[in-house]
């Protein structure tokens, strides 16, 4: 009885063992079967219809192509290889311009019909709209936007999830932003980090010691909202003053606030690494002379470079998940940014400011979880790299 | 000899300059901690009063309270803690103590290292396509205190772990040696030598529990709500949810300004205590056992 009680209670302990890594699995599993059908979705707005005059020789038109023409940048067909005839643009509430309501019927019974006379009437004619009016005996024909591309996606520099008839998921802006605001994160982080670090594990005493831990732990926990909403009402007024700009919602604000967010991660990992290089080695240098200085630079510093690494590595993930306080600080608009001194938008910003608002399964919420997926990837990757470092220093 | 002297002489300085130049950073470090607080603290303490921590919010979030906000934060530790305590210590227990060591434990370790590296807000694209839509739990403390829980497993893995791999196996051979089993040494000597540490990873990840934001946006907070939550499937506020949306959005920022500082003092008061709490079980517990 008590036998099977206690294998009872060991594979309990068994299975927790293993709650990690199936979560692990979950999440992979969830985000891709959240994704994976972006690249499989049509183009074009679920329920809608592109259409065009039946002798318009044009089939098939991009999403960029599409945004070009019903934001009225492209007025000609030529520019698609087509007759050289203005574009007309319609859309659905376009119709009274056309038809009084007597030629729509009482209860727009006629709409359909005169949908279908206006497309054949009008040489130059792309029309936007619902599909059930689209149906039989309909004139026009219908524009093959395709399915939403990996190229379009990977390579796209327009992040317009919402636009019509065709959203663009163009991720460049958003990865760009991403990098930018953490590779200055980091720039801004890294000389407090080591200085810090070298600090503690080098000339601070072991009182000294006992101040600073504290206060490296309260910085890792405070809450990313309360970082942000500092940065909101402190950093941004202060960073629009200093460089005299228009709004202070930029890319360096988020990278002041991340910084001050990713220095515990590397000052613990590299104090600690720079702690345990043996004492003997630091012997060795003192007695032939060398001062502590050197010492620390010569010895310590090459002898725990891969923790050090680590810690930057480790800091750098941190900068590029935070979500909450980039958000608030940023700007977030979507464009790429050519400097640092203008809003930008980074890939968990946008997860958290747009997934509250779309549809389950449409392509915007795949679009989304496929930004989770990149995220994961990179932070699964670079955990992945931190765990070689620290093997390989293991072995040598 | 001239030269041996200037050479030493221009090692000291620049010994003088580095040490300098890293004291002073440090100092720095210290001051925007100091800065940040004390700014919160300054503008916040007006804010706070009796009323303030037990009214709800009124006339569109510009005057009134934040109470609602209080309880929700302490349903989603609790909700959190029920499942994510136990299943870290035992997790924490099965690798220091049953593990095959080698290939399992390696792998058990690193996968856990991953899941401490994933952003929080894709801990909420996965708890919202999983506990609220797959599972059905909808948007409600259920799918957001697991969504937390799954967030703080690993720091309670590894500080279990830890705690654990810090007791001496003599104590394990002289407990089995008086004819303990396995699991009766685990509950009555390793267990409670290594409970301090335990405990003091326990209520650090509360700390995280309590200020996460991104995991909570779609799985269980809600803007503002008229009564408290009166089951475990429906929504809650939580503090850091209210002051994100009092901070960024809403009719009158203005107006809202002095309800948000309060909001980030209560936040960091919470954080700070549970920091002093976890110092102070460290101590006595460290002093018990001498």
């Amino acid at each position: 009885m008590r036998n099977r009680a206690e294998k009872l209670v060991e594979s309990l302990f068994t299975i927790s063992g293993f709650v990690t890594s199936i979560v692990i699995v979950l999440v992979v599993v969830f985000l891709f079967s959240g994704g994976v059908h972006l690249f499989r979705s049509p183009s074009i707005e679920h329920g809608y219809v592109v259409a065009v005059n039946a002798d318009n020789p044009i089939d098939r038109l991009s999403p960029a192509e599409l945004k070009s023409i019903f934001d009225y940048e492209q007025t000609n067909w030529q520019q698609f290889g087509g007759a050289d005839e203005e574009i007309l643009v319609f859309r659905l509430n376009d119709i009274t311009n056309y038809f009084s309501e007597e030629d729509l019927g009482e209860n727009f019974e006629f709409v359909s019909e005169r949908i279908s006379q206006l497309i054949s009437e009008n040489q130059g004619i792309i029309a936007f709209i619902p599909q059930e009016y689209a149906g039989e005996n309909f004139s026009g024909k219908e524009i093959d936007g395709g399915t939403i591309s990996l190229s379009e996606v990977f390579g796209g520099k327009e992040w317009l999830p919402t636009a019509t008839p065709a959203p663009l998921f163009g991720l460049l802006p958003l990865i760009t932003g991403t990098l930018w605001v953490s590779f200055f994160a980091i720039l801004i982080a890294l000389p407090f980090g080591l200085s810090v670090s070298i600090f503690m594990s080098e000339v601070a005493s072991e009182r000294v010691r006992g101040i600073l831990k504290p206060v490296i732990e309260l910085l890792s926990g405070i809450p990313s909202v309360v970082y942000g909403f500092f940065g909101l009402v402190v950093v941004v007024p202060l960073v629009q003053q200093i460089f005299n700009l228009d709004v202070g919602e930029t890319g360096l604000t988020g990278s002041l606030i991340l910084a001050i967010m990713a220095l515990p991660t590397i000052i613990t990992v590299s104090e600690d690494a720079m702690r345990n290089c043996p004492r003997a080695m630091r012997e060795a240098s003192l007695s032939l002379g060398a001062n502590r200085w050197q010492t620390t630079y010569k010895v310590v510093i090459p002898y725990s470079i891969s923790g050090i690494t680590s810690g930057v590595v480790l800091g750098i993930g941190r900068a590029m998940g935070e979500t909450m306080a980039v958000l608030m600080v940023t700007g977030n608009s979507a464009v790429i940014p050519h400097t640092i001194l203008q809003p930008l938008r980074t890939i968990p910003a946008t997860i958290a400011a747009e997934l509250g608002e779309v549809s389950s399964g449409s392509p915007h919420y795949q679009a989304l979880f496929v930004l989770g997926i990149i995220l994961f990837v990179i932070t699964f990757a670079i955990n992945m790299c931190v765990a070689s470092i620290s093997a390989k220093h293991k072995n040598s | 000899m001239d030269d041996t002297i200037q050479y030493e002489l221009k090692k000291n300085l620049t010994q003088k300059v580095a040490f300098g130049a890293v004291t002073l950073f440090s100092v720095a470090i210290v001051g925007i901690l100091v800065v940040i607080l004390s700014f919160i603290i300054i503008k916040g303490v007006g804010v706070i009063n009796w009323e303030f921590l037990s009214t709800a919010p009124t006339d569109g979030m510009t005057k009134g309270g934040i109470f609602p906000a209080i309880v929700g934060t302490f349903y989603l530790i609790l909700g959190s803690a029920l499942f994510a305590f136990p299943v870290g210590i035992m997790s924490g227990i099965y690798m220091n103590e049953y593990a095959p060591k080698g290939f399992v434990l390696r792998f058990i370790r690193t996968m856990t290292n991953n899941l401490s590296g994933i952003p929080s807000i894709v801990f909420g694209l996965f708890g919202m396509a999983f506990f609220v839509k797959q599972l059905n739990f909808g948007t409600s403390i259920v799918a957001g205190s697991l969504t937390l829980g799954l967030l703080c497993l690993p720091l309670i893995i590894r500080t279990t772990e830890e705690a654990l791999k810090a007791i001496p196996d003599s104590y394990r051979e002289g407990s089995r040696a008086l004819g303990a089993t396995k699991l009766q040494t685990l509950f009555r000597v390793i267990l409670p030598m290594g409970m301090p540490n335990i405990v003091t990873g326990l209520i650090l990840s509360v700390g995280r529990v309590s200020g996460e934001t991104a995991p909570i946006l779609f799985t269980c907070a809600a803007f503002f709500l008229p009564q408290l939550p009166t089951g475990i499937f429906d929504q809650v506020m939580a503090l850091p949810y209210h002051l994100y949306v009092i901070a960024t959005s809403g009719g009158d920022l203005e107006a809202q300004r002095p309800i948000a500082y309060g909001t980030a003092l209560v936040l960091i008061i919470l954080v700070l205590l549970i920091n002093l709490l976890a110092t102070v079980v460290r101590r006595y517990f460290a002093k018990k056992l001498k």
